[in-house]
């Protein structure tokens, strides 16, 4: 697409104008929370007029993105999907955010998301759940939908993974070119698993957090989705680096990297790490993840079984840390400053109580509650601390296995493909995100970078990935071989049929466009 | 034995260690004393004494351009809400980023209090819900603070008399950088709090003493010398009134040879005077209320400067769990010394401790024996020098300028310029009688053009600041001493002739 802007084959007015109208054609998805059309027309008319004098910003110029409703965005609303911020507009944009519209990029509106990024399906934000595009494509119709049922047809809509739901099924249904998430146990790769997208989780400290409104600061990462490969590379050399605003990004500057097309994958040595063999993974996933280690051994690469003993503590550890800090991070919300504030004012406690009663949902207060209990002193050294010694040992496992001359792992992403809504609402919030981010936490403990490739459909016609886990700020090596493998499976394009309906001649023409 | 209070021990404990260390004179505390320094009456339980202990906590705020973990401004009495950034008032999303003047404050009142620095220090969040603390939380140093083990010497002197100085020591345990907090403004006609954030974010230093003292002067003496140690190196302004000094104390007593006693935390204490004033009478208090069996509730309590006593403050929420978290968003702070600097790093991005430690200004105590050796002046002199902020200048350019001994020049200054100075609550730079004008006058003295009475009335005539120099207002009032042998003899003559008969009668005895 952007060759299509520079040779002038497509203006970004236009590109922006299909976006918003795929945005409309698709309501039903529930992937955004707010379209800022406005301010995305104007932004392609800007990038309009640079590329009419020839002075592009580069390649992200004109191209339309879309940000998860936790980042900070300037003049448009930023809820995080919680009624704590509903009507929050915010007076700064996201680092990322604004390296993104300095390099010409057009944002198209804030996507929806777990409330607060808690969760794992992107169906518990005040906004609804987000739906998967795939639960309309042909391929998930004919394998799965009775057609006798035709009367509650809609009751097999399958849920996107989350909590960066909104951002995986935006850009799996063509609305977006690019999303960020973000990714603190795996919220950026389990929806671009379940979307059929490529998902990025970068190592911690590569890209600023400012303006990421926190879940775990410890383990917040912005993440990134795109449709391939490429995509990711670049969108990643846009947004990495070090940010004066954010004390926790590396020092020294990020050099933006092009992934070379002819790939040699024969000198790599792939670890499979046998913990990841756990129990719920299907049989399906198992055999998918056996033939990609096939597909590299048959390459020329090593592919040898290694061991993350501490894998299985993972979960617990991180509900410990993970509601310690939501705890902390949430103190905040207090009603005096900004977002909701309750009537009730018969004291000032008395406010901040039903305020916060009003304002977050139950996963959120439940973890808030649980993390107050975990830092008591009297608790302080049993959970916190105990937390914080089984995280050093989960990432000291990749160390070890690192140094053993394993460059990247190969796992799955999740444990199957995805769930139908009405199946995925019988267990709670905290029972689901135990169960969906076994296999991509561990990466945030330890911090190191992950990302999800869109592999093969399961047999009832749904997006399963693997996941790719490379050595710390090692991002080159770790796209480059998510690239070959993409090569390799040729994951099938989705087939929108209700889009087409609607839209039927932008969707031809965008649906196998990429970045570059 | 009443007159030998607990300073009159304590002097020659420290007398005979010339800086002794710090922990030595433990055992001799156990020495009955009170608030007064004089011993205390025998009470009902049989036993001879009372021993109070004070420490303090002292925050004082940075001088610094900027706040501790943002970029806004720091200026006492802005507009409410003007120096607010995203940060401070805790927008979603924002992040500190440490303010590295702050940092540099802070190592150089650890070295000037001759603590050991960290050289890697980390910071903690501190979490407590109040309307003027938008995060829910200070940002502070729990675990492990920027600088540790050091100790303050300061001097005080006893029964009043400004001749017997001592000089003791109080540990500090540790310095901490943390957060300020707003201030809220309750108006409770309306009940309504008003939240002003200006101060939220200003970096302090929290200077942790150990309960090493006994009484409010021995207190106020500390006090009194870290402030004027953060105001010579600059780290803090240190101005009570302005708030960027505040002092808590912990008192408790006991009796000699039993544990500690349960202590009270004194606040709102704002000037070194109440501090004093405070800590005496919340010692007598504690010591009332044991004698007549009562007990002491661990609780803080706040001076109330009217009424000149300690009242218990309604206790906010109970006991409070901080709930204690490493704050994730700031890496630890590493410090350097010349040793472990690394070759490749950019200077401007480090702290180096070494480098610091070179160009630390002389401390208080250096400046005071500097003075006493070149000037010849007594020590108490030097204290009063120091004590009173542009005296010791004004004093050495006097000096500079006339012929008179240093040791006369400094009594016309305390004598005279001082007394004049505190009468009309003058500080020093607000004298209508510049170092100039008094050297000029000085000089007529010590050039025996004028006597020390006459200078007297001249001096009193340049406080109306009129512009007159000494010189202008001695010849117009025809104040000299004449010099003239025969204009000397024709006064005389004239005043003989004019009294005749006088002169008669003492001829004739």
């Amino acid at each position: 697409v952007s060759a299509a802007l520079k040779e002038g084959q497509v203006t970004p007015t236009e590109l922006c104008q299909r976006c918003l109208s795929l945005i409309k054609s698709t309501k039903f998805l529930n992937a955004y929370v707010t379209v800022a059309e406005e301010t995305a027309l104007k932004q392609a008319e800007e990038s309009e007029k640079r590329y009419r004098r020839g002075q592009p910003l580069g390649v992200l110029d004109g191209i339309p993105i879309a940000v998860k409703d936790n980042f900070n965005t300037a003049g448009i609303e930023t809820t995080c999907a919680s009624n704590m911020l509903k009507g929050y507009i915010s007076p700064y944009n996201a680092t990322v955010v604004q390296k993104l519209l300095d390099q010409g990029a057009v944002l198209l509106g804030k996507t929806n998301l777990d409330e607060f990024a808690m969760g794992s399906g992107s169906t518990d934000g005040v906004f609804g759940p987000v739906r998967n595009p795939w639960s309309y494509s042909r391929q998930y119709k004919e394998k799965s939908v009775p057609k006798s049922h035709s009367e509650d047809k809609d009751s097999h809509w399958v849920v996107t993974g989350g909590s960066s739901g909104g951002s995986a099924a935006a850009v799996s249904s063509f609305t977006c070119f690019a999303a960020l998430g973000s990714d603190t146990g795996g919220s950026t790769r389990n929806p671009a698993a379940h979307c059929g997208v490529v998902g990025l989780k970068p190592t911690y400290g590569l890209i600023s957090r400012h303006g990421l409104i926190p879940l775990v600061n410890s383990m917040d990462v912005p993440g990134i989705l795109t449709r391939c490969v490429d995509d990711a590379a670049v969108v990643l050399g846009s947004l990495a680096g070090h940010d004066p605003k954010d004390s926790t990004t590396i020092q020294d500057n990020f050099k933006p990297f092009e992934l070379p097309s002819l790939i040699d994958v024969s000198k790599l040595s792939i670890g499979i790490p046998k913990e990841y063999h756990a129990p719920g993974l299907s049989s399906e996933i198992l055999s998918l993840w056996s033939k990609a280690a096939d597909l590299f051994k048959n390459a020329g690469a090593k592919v040898i079984e290694v061991s993350l003993p501490h894998t299985r503590y993972s979960i617990v550890c991180y509900h410990v840390l993970c509601s310690a800090e939501v705890a902390s991070n949430m103190a905040r919300f207090d009603g005096l400053q900004y977002g909701h504030r309750s009537d009730v004012n018969k004291s000032t406690e008395s406010m901040y109580a039903a305020t916060r009663r009003e304002g977050f949902n139950d996963v959120v207060r439940g973890r808030i509650l649980s993390g107050n209990y975990f830092l008591l002193k009297q608790n302080y050294e049993n959970y916190f601390i105990k937390a914080q010694k089984v995280r050093r040992l989960i990432a000291n496992d990749f160390v070890k296995v690192f140094r053993s001359g394993v460059d990247i792992l190969l796992t799955p992403t999740t444990l199957s493909d995805a769930v139908p809504y009405t199946e995925f609402i019988k267990e709670d919030n905290r029972t689901r995100s135990t169960e969906d981010d076994i296999l991509t936490q561990a990466a945030n403990m330890a911090g190191l970078p992950a990302i999800n490739v869109p592999t093969a459909l399961s047999e009832r016609g749904l997006p399963v990935g693997l996941q790719f886990i490379g050595r710390s700020f090692q991002e080159k090596q770790l796209l480059t071989v998510a690239k070959w493998f993409e090569k390799q499976v040729k994951f099938p394009m989705i087939q929108l049929e209700e889009v087409k309906k609607h839209d039927h001649g932008v969707f031809q023409h965008q649906k196998s466009a990429s970045l570059l | 034995a009443a007159a030998r209070g607990c300073c009159g021990v304590w002097r020659r404990a420290w007398q005979r260690r010339a800086r002794g260390l710090a922990s030595a004179p433990r055992g001799r505390r156990d020495v009955a004393c009170n608030a007064r320094g004089g011993a205390v009456p025998a009470g009902k339980s049989g036993l001879a004494s009372w021993v109070p202990v004070v420490g303090l906590e002292i925050h004082a705020q940075i001088s610094s351009n900027s706040k501790l973990f943002s970029g806004s401004q720091v200026q006492f009495a802005a507009p409410p809400n003007s120096l607010v950034s995203f940060f401070d008032a805790s927008l979603p999303g924002t992040l500190p980023v440490l303010n590295r003047r702050c940092v540099e404050a802070a190592v150089m009142t650890g070295l000037a209090l001759n603590c050991s620095i960290n050289k890697k220090s980390l910071f903690d969040r501190k979490h407590y819900f109040y309307a003027d603390l938008p995060a829910g939380y200070q940002i502070t140093q729990q675990r492990v603070p920027i600088a540790v083990n050091g100790s303050l010497s300061y001097s005080l002197c006893t029964d009043n008399k400004i001749s017997q100085m001592v000089t003791k020591t109080v540990r500090i345990k540790q310095i901490q950088l943390e957060q300020d907090s707003g201030k809220s403004l309750h108006d409770d006609t309306r009940s309504q709090t008003l939240v002003d954030l200006n101060r939220a974010g200003v970096g302090l230093m929290e200077v942790v003493m150990e309960p090493d003292m006994c009484c409010g002067e021995e207190a106020a003496a500390a006090v009194r010398e870290l402030q004027l140690i953060l105001q010579t190196l600059g780290s803090s302004q240190a101005v009570m009134a302005e708030g960027q000094l505040r002092v808590d104390a912990n008192i408790s007593v006991h009796h000699p040879e039993e544990p500690y006693g349960v202590r009270t935390e004194v606040k709102n204490i704002n000037s070194i005077r109440f501090l004093a004033k405070a800590i005496d009478y919340e010692i007598q208090r504690q010591i009332e209320e044991l004698k007549n069996g009562g007990m002491i509730l661990n609780e803080t309590r706040a001076f109330d400067s009217k009424l000149g006593c300690t009242i218990p403050m309604r206790d906010k929420e109970g006991k409070q769990d901080y709930r204690f978290m490493p704050e994730p968003n700031l890496p630890p702070l590493i410090l350097y010394d010349e040793k472990s600097l690394p070759a490749n790093m950019n200077h401007q991005q480090v702290v180096n401790i070494d480098w610091i430690r070179e160009r630390l200004p002389d401390l208080p105590s250096v400046k005071r024996a500097k003075l006493v050796e070149q000037y010849g002046i007594l020590p108490e002199h030097s204290f009063t020098l120091l004590n009173e902020d542009g005296l010791t200048e004004f004093f050495e350019n006097v000096v500079k300028k006339t012929q008179m001994k240093p040791k006369k020049v400094i009594g016309w200054i305390l004598n005279n310029l001082l007394s004049y100075l505190k009468q009309h609550s003058l500080t020093v730079k607000e004298s209508p009688v510049s170092s100039f004008l008094l050297a000029d006058l000085l000089n007529l003295l010590e050039k025996k053009e004028i006597s020390s009475t006459v200078a007297k009335q001249v001096l009193a005539e340049l406080w109306k600041g009129e512009g007159k120099t000494p010189l202008e207002i001695v010849k117009e009032k025809k104040l000299e001493l004449i010099q003239d042998q025969k204009e000397l003899e024709e006064i005389c003559q004239a005043v003989i002739d004019g009294q005749e008969n006088e002169v008669i009668m003492m001829v004739l005895g």
